[in-house]
């Protein structure tokens, strides 16, 4: 009950705080992980590739999916709903004074100050995630106090990981015949690849 | 009563057909609920989407609650937001369940391996595209980096980044309106 309540609320505040989409929610549930040590880096890019092959917007598949992983489907229905109160809150108030809100200056520019902070938030989260998977380098920290360094494996990069982001790199931004196509695409390349090659290194 | 179950239905279907992230649910919006239903016109779901992106929360529900609340009121609002919700919960809790049972299978290691880098690319080309409309001049780069910078190295929640960045557009602006 306890960890129900709890889901509840950090998804509260994931939806009260996240601004600008469902990539926006990355961060605070890479904070929610480390508080609370109910999944890693690593399950949450598992949980971010699955809800951007599946039907549905980003930020809700991601609550679902990480609320199934906390406490099964009923996690999945408290996350969920914890994500959107805010919304519901918000939109219904704004609904009601909708002229005033978007001609309203200190809206305006407290958005000025929201949009870069936003997408510095997702930057950051990006950087600790392709340390996570493309380095071997392992940090260890407690409470905020770093406390080890030291590498997984026998070389500092894991080569064939980047060799594939390379690749993919230069597919999704620099050739007009992929670029276009749907994340799925990529996704599933990824997956066939990372199964010939053995990348899991198992 | 028809009417709330119409709302549901509809915005539960738009959920099943939208891939990826809010944005990708403007065309189906604009078939389901503008052309079908005419619960909208097509300038007020514009508005309903700009005003979605800069409050709070996921695109997606903040523009089905708009319009769930203008076709039904408070109850209208709720019930478009609980459609457009509900496919995502039924396929997501069934995929986890059978990836759950499958994890322990080399295969699947070796592909999700795989995934994590492809999800890697994904995030940075996010980060490119946002960064091309939210970093406007020096100050909004200032903020940026601070902010990446602050979450890379301080193990801190994103709410007081968030909290401060808002502070700090208000005075930058404030400051620039005196000047």
């Amino acid at each position: 009950m306890t960890t129900l309540l709890r889901l509840y609320w950090e998804f509260f505040k994931t939806g009260l705080f996240a601004v600008g989409g469902g990539m926006a929610t990355l961060p605070f549930l890479k904070n929610i992980g480390e508080t609370t040590g109910w999944y890693t880096y690593g399950d949450l890019m598992n949980m971010l590739a699955v809800s951007e092959s599946t039907p549905g917007p980003i930020g809700i598949n991601m609550a679902t999916y990480v609320g199934f992983t906390v406490a099964g489907v009923p996690g999945a229905v408290i996350a969920t709903i914890g994500e959107v109160t805010p919304s519901i809150i918000v939109i219904l108030v704004v609904a009601m004074m909708l002229k005033k809100f978007r001609e309203n200056k200190y809206v305006d520019r407290a958005f000025y100050g929201l949009r870069p902070a936003s997408t510095g938030l997702i930057g950051a989260a990006c950087v600790t995630v392709i340390f996570e998977v493309l380095t071997c380098i392992r940090v260890a920290s407690t409470d905020g106090v770093l406390n080890s360094v030291r590498l997984a494996g026998g070389s500092l990069f894991n080569w064939p990981g980047l060799a594939l982001a390379a690749v993919l790199l230069v597919l999704t931004n620099w050739v007009k015949p992929t670029k276009k196509l749907h994340p799925i695409v990529f996704i599933a390349l990824s997956a066939v690849v990372g199964v010939a090659f053995g990348f899991a290194g198992g | 009563m028809k009417e709330m179950l119409d709302l549901f239905l509809t915005f539960a279907k738009v959920g099943v057909m939208t891939f990826g992230g809010g944005m990708a649910m403007l065309p189906i919006l604009q078939r389901e609920v503008v052309e079908a239903k005419h619960w909208a016109t097509e300038e007020e779901l514009v508005d309903y989407y700009a005003i979605g992106q800069c409050t709070p929360g996921i695109i997606a529900v903040n523009t089905a609650t708009f319009i769930g609340q203008k076709k039904g009121g408070v109850l209208g609002g709720i019930l478009a937001t609980l459609g457009v919700v509900f496919p995502s919960l039924v396929i997501i809790s069934v995929l986890a369940g059978l990836i759950t049972n499958f994890s322990h299978l080399t295969w699947v290691q070796d592909a999700f391996a795989g995934i994590q880098v492809c999800v890697c690319v994904l995030i940075f080309n996010a980060v490119i595209k946002l960064l091309k409309k939210s970093v406007v001049d020096k100050r909004t780069a200032c903020i940026f980096l601070l902010v990446l910078a602050g979450g890379v190295f301080l193990n801190v929640s994103p709410v007081w980044f968030v909290v401060l960045a808002a502070a700090a557009g208000i005075v930058l602006k404030n400051l620039e309106v005196k000047a």
